[in-house]
């Protein structure tokens, strides 16, 4: 119980904003938004590079494959750390094998199949949740 | 609650003074200014705002309200208290002492200002949770802050150990002494590549004669290096792989797919190579002039 | 709808991309670019991205493109100006652009370009292999 309430107590959500992505002007405006977040959380050059990175290629399967969606960027602070939680969600087709569009080189679309596995290495934490015909769920956090 | 007493906030402003009187004793009497590390009305100050940061935090039952504006401040000023404490030398008991030496004077003051027993329970195992809650917060950002202090040090050395020379226009050496973890190797070529656009530099040689062993993670660091630096425009040669280096990465499997030479002499005469200089002696040389380096046009090859 | 302006430079086009390109922008590029290399006969062409702050998959796969349909035109690519973390961060990602000929600045991927137009030159017998003496 007590274990449960210090990892309670461990992370707080310091600021949160939703961004709707619905266009191709939503995927420039996410890589900044994301770029302003992770300079207020004081990233250093290049782990503000691999977030943004990392944003555009999940914001662009978002509207490429899950007919649009959201992302709600997060801003977390851990005992004496700061990261940066983004979370992806659509209600388009979904993936119904998740490995495989996790591995390199694999595409549905006619891309370079590197999006979800180049983001997964470009963050700290990646999650990944679909259902065939509802939806797709990405979350990644970079930690400072 | 199932009594008319206060609720455990109204209980700590009324009484307050008492509480903090109480709990700046303690914390004197264990030695909290001895050292003279902190100053008197410092550590009052900090008392002070830690027990309205807490009434703020309070739910009426006596249990932490998570979603206050109350309960992020107390956080957010234990969190400074006990970087500040690393920071200035404090043990780690010493620095959580400051919350844990609290227990005593809320103990009393639930025991003065309570009067049906029940709630009089309640109220201390409350306070007991909660205490413990924010001494555990506190212990876990000190040792936050000392492991930001240790990695913060470490880079500076990591940095410090290994600058980026000019050997000539155009070509950097990064001479590597000392075994090379992945953080060092990190920041070590994020140096070198920065350094490349600096300098304009072609060529960078990364010598690693003195690095005694590489684990699979630091080659890959190395080869992502090489790989970047290629992105950027500039050839990366590595010199000086010892054989058991060698023998281990090739064990490993990780294949060193990059131009090596033995020692940094032999990845230097390559260097000048590839921007076609050469280095001649100086009885060649056309007026006995001293040493000097001349282009294969200078010299009419 | 907005272009990215192609410079021509001697015998090679110049394009710069500029911070935070949208997608429609890259496609637009490609397009644009194979077109003026076929019409100019250029034999390079410089992309300076020291602007961008960050090169995705959509991007690279874009420089790719770019070069591997200049090749087909004789035509030879080079990327110029990428930024370290871009670089770093590429890497991580997977992407090598191994079809691409890279420069650190403008300056030394027009020397890739004219090396290769001499060297071209040198193999057809128009020229002697040596500069004058
Ligand atoms: N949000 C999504 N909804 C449905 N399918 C998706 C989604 N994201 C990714 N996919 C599937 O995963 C595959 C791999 O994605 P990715 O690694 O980004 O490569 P690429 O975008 O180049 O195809 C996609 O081709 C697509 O089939
Ligand atoms: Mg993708």
């Amino acid at each position: 119980m007590l274990t449960r309430s210090i990892g309670e107590i461990s992370m707080t959500v310091l600021t949160s904003n939703t961004i709707e992505i619905r266009s191709g002007d939503d995927v420039v405006r996410v890589r900044q938004e994301v770029r302003s977040r992770a300079v207020e959380s004081g990233f250093s050059l290049v782990d503000q590079t691999k977030i943004v990175t990392a944003a555009s290629e999940i914001a662009r399967n978002t509207l490429d494959y899950g007919e649009g969606g959201t992302l709600l960027i997060e801003r977390l602070e851990e005992v004496g750390r700061r990261g940066v939680r983004l979370t992806f969600e659509d209600q388009g087709p979904g993936i119904s094998d998740i490995e495989r569009a996790l591995t390199d080189g694999y595409t549905s679309g006619g891309g370079l199949g590197l999006g979800l596995g180049g983001a997964k290495r470009l963050a700290n934490e990646f999650h990944i949740q679909s259902q065939p015909g509802k939806g797709t769920r990405v979350t990644i956090i970079r930690w400072k | 609650m199932p009594n008319n007493d206060k609720s455990l906030a109204d209980l700590l402003a009324t009484h307050e003074h008492e509480i903090l009187q109480e709990w700046q004793g303690l914390l004197k009497a264990s030695g909290a200014l001895q050292t003279g590390r902190i100053k008197e009305s410092e550590l009052a100050t900090q008392c002070r705002n830690f027990i309205s940061q807490l009434r703020g935090a309070l739910r009426p039952d006596g249990s932490l309200d998570k979603s206050s504006d109350g309960y992020a401040s107390l956080k957010s000023m234990l969190g400074e208290v006990s970087r500040s404490r690393a920071i200035q030398g404090f043990t780690p008991s010493e620095t959580a002492s400051f919350v844990f030496s609290l227990k005593q004077p809320l103990f009393n003051a639930i025991d003065k200002g309570t009067r049906a027993a029940d709630a009089k329970a309640s109220y201390i195992w409350q306070t007991s949770l909660l205490v413990d809650e924010l001494g555990l917060y506190t212990i876990e950002a000190y040792a936050k802050t000392r492991e930001d202090i240790i990695a913060r040090q470490t880079r500076e050395i990591a940095e410090l150990s290994t600058p980026v020379v000019k050997l000539w226009e155009g070509v950097l050496a990064l001479p590597v002494i000392g075994t090379l973890d992945s953080e060092r190797t990190q920041t070590v070529m994020e140096n070198l590549l920065q350094s490349i656009v600096e300098q304009s530099a072609e060529i960078a040689i990364i010598d690693i004669t003195g690095v005694p062993t590489v684990d699979t993670l630091t080659a890959q660091h190395l080869l992502k290096t090489v790989a970047a630096a290629r992105l950027m425009g500039a050839d990366c040669i590595i010199s000086g792989i010892r054989p058991q280096i060698a023998q281990t990465m090739v064990h490993l499997g990780v294949e060193l797919n990059v131009v090596s030479k033995a020692n940094l002499a032999d990845a230097f005469a390559l260097a000048l190579h590839r921007l076609k200089k050469a280095i001649v002696s100086v009885k060649q040389a056309p007026s006995g002039r001293q040493s000097r380096y001349v282009s294969p046009e200078d010299r009419g090859v | 709808m907005d272009r990215i302006p192609i410079l021509k430079l001697g015998d090679a086009l110049l394009v710069t991309i500029q911070v935070d390109m949208h997608d429609r922008l890259a496609m637009a590029l490609e397009e644009d670019l194979t077109a003026k290399i076929a019409a100019t006969h250029a034999r390079g062409v410089l992309i300076d991205i020291s602007a961008l702050e960050i090169v995705d998959s959509f991007i690279g796969r874009m420089l790719d493109n770019i070069a591997a349909v200049s090749r087909v035109l004789d035509a030879e690519t080079v990327v110029v100006g990428m930024r370290p973390a871009v670089a770093i961060t590429l890497v991580e990602l997977g992407l090598s652009l191994a079809g691409v000929k890279t420069a650190l600045n403008v300056e030394r991927g027009m020397t890739l370009i004219e090396d290769r137009i001499h060297a071209d030159a040198v193999d057809r017998g128009d020229l002697d292999d040596r500069p004058d003496e």
